[in-house]
């Protein structure tokens, strides 16, 4: 498991750009849904 | 008007669009999550190690599908803007204006992951690659097209000027691709672009296709859920 | 039964138009010479801050001499479009051009001549100027200057058709720049590595006709696209 975080030393930058993607997608859907029950109202 | 060219327009109505939109988008959302889970498993379990890179180069999972995203949603969006524009249908302007945030995320994480990728095999945050350099120019494309829209109340107006500026756009990009293109091969010289990616693995074609069509239906999701907020907004 | 009258109207003199709106444009510009001339000045400070900036190093000067002076004249060209139609828009000029016989078109490719002659033609004659600052090899003046007369008045072209679509907008000049500036970027790569090629003693050609090639597709499509947005502008 600890090998596989690390990523043979490069863990941050993989894990830097999954994790940020992920994070921006999550947040555009979350603003989305946000909207749908603001325009739902 | 024969029956056949009443259908043509049925679901230009943001009216009979709106339920229709809510189906696509829910089945494009489970779509999105399982290729996604597909191409993440293959991304990081079936694909093997690099020769040259290591396990860094996982980041093209990422990377290339995002940036063929960023470029593709600008086509599809110019395509509705067309759309809009030659036949007058809110709709389509509305189906372009909800693709453009979506579009520029993708440029984003192209940009990002572009540089988390370019930082441990090249040595620098930013490379002024061919490609980098126009997913940057794209983005700037996309931000002039919502702030265009954005800053024009009229909604008729924002639309038409906002397809125009979309179509202008569009007829752009294989120029500035191009001579993005030639710049850096007379300005870098030795160093070599990241498209060269080493011999791919069949395996890495899979992760990366599977990647690219869950960032596909997750776009087609998210765009369409957006319009359907645009029209409910609209009709309010 | 009769047949239908035609409703083409009585043929205009195009080339009439196009010189009186040429004329009117130079002689309003001259009127209104201050503006004219700070966008020229612009295009000196803006290059004269780069070595301010870098240091005076002369080779490395001479080094980012032509980007620097294309990048100069790109800004100050983008400063004077908001120029282009705005006071015309202003005065109700522009609804009696939109109303006219004329085809739009046409119109705008002249007052966007009328504008190149007025703040892209004087950026040609002055380059050269900014490049005795950088100590640009005397040959490639002429490179330099072909460049910008090429160059420059794409650059209006194509601007004209940011300055139509965000006519009127609050915060309209900035925006421009936004939209515009991405389109200058194939024209800006091409002016400045024709230069860049010349100076390493290669044959700037290729880039050259690139460019002029460029400048005729420009010049033959881009005024319908100006004209189709300032209508957008103006329902």
């Amino acid at each position: 498991m600890a090998d596989f975080l690390a990523m043979g030393g490069y863990g941050g930058y993989i894990w830097g750009a999954y994790g940020v993607t992920i994070v921006l997608l999550a947040i555009e859907v979350a603003l989305l849904l946000k909207r749908k029950r603001e325009t739902k109202t | 008007m024969t029956a056949q060219s009443i259908k043509w327009f049925w679901f230009a109505s943001p009216h009979t669009f709106f339920p229709l939109a809510g189906k696509i988008a829910r089945v494009c959302a489970v779509l999105a999550a399982v290729f996604g889970v597909a191409g993440l498993y293959v991304g990081f379990f079936v694909a093997p190690t690099d020769a040259q890179q290591g396990e860094v180069y996982r980041i093209i999972f990422i990377h290339v599908p995002a940036a063929w995203m960023s470029m593709f949603i600008y086509v599809v969006m110019a395509c509705w803007a067309a759309i809009g524009f030659a036949m007058h249908t809110r709709l389509s302007a509305m189906m372009a204006r909800a693709l453009a945030p979506t579009g520029a995320l993708f440029t984003f994480i192209a940009l990002w992951t572009g540089s988390l990728w370019g930082k441990p095999t090249w040595g620098t945050w930013w490379v002024w690659d061919a490609r980098l350099t126009s997913e940057l120019i794209l983005l700037f494309l996309y931000f002039g097209f919502m702030a265009l829209v954005a800053a024009i109340d009229d909604p008729r107006r924002a639309d038409r000027a906002g397809a125009l500026l979309a179509i202008v756009g569009v007829v752009n990009i294989p120029i500035i691709y191009y001579s993005v293109q030639w710049w850096n091969t007379l300005h870098q010289g030795a160093s070599i672009s990241f498209t060269k990616a080493p011999s791919m693995a069949a395996t890495m074609v899979v992760g990366m296709l599977l990647m690219a069509l869950s960032f596909w239906m997750y776009s087609i999701a998210v765009a369409l859920t957006r319009v359907r907020c645009e029209i409910a907004e609209s009709e309010r | 039964m009769r047949a239908r009258e035609s409703s083409i109207s009585p043929s205009i003199d195009l080339l009439a138009v196009v010189r009186t709106l040429l004329w009117r444009d130079l002689l309003l510009a001259m009127r209104r010479r201050s503006d004219v001339a700070t966008a020229l000045l612009f295009f000196v400070i803006v290059a004269s801050l780069f070595p301010l900036g870098v240091g005076a190093e002369p080779n490395l000067l001479r080094a980012i001499a032509p980007g620097v002076i294309w990048v100069a004249a790109l800004l100050s060209s983008m400063l004077s479009l908001g120029r282009l139609f705005a006071l015309d828009h202003a005065d109700g000029t522009l609804e009696q051009l939109l109303l006219g016989a004329a085809p739009l078109g046409v119109v705008v490719a002249a007052k966007t001549a009328a504008h190149w002659l007025v703040s892209g033609l004087p950026l040609v004659v002055i380059a050269p100027v900014i490049a005795l600052q950088y100590d640009v090899a005397a040959p490639l003046y002429g490179v330099l200057a072909l460049s910008l007369l090429l160059g420059t008045p794409v650059l209006s072209i194509i601007g004209a058709i940011g300055a139509a679509l965000t006519l009127g907008l609050r915060g309209a000049g900035v925006l421009l720049s936004l939209l515009v500036l991405p389109l200058y970027v194939p024209v800006l790569i091409l002016g400045a590595g024709a230069v860049d090629m010349a100076a390493a003693g290669l044959s700037p050609a290729g880039q050259l006709l690139i460019l002029a090639a460029i400048l005729i597709v420009a010049a033959v499509f881009a005024p319908w696209a100006s004209a189709a947005a300032l209508r957008i502008s103006t329902e």
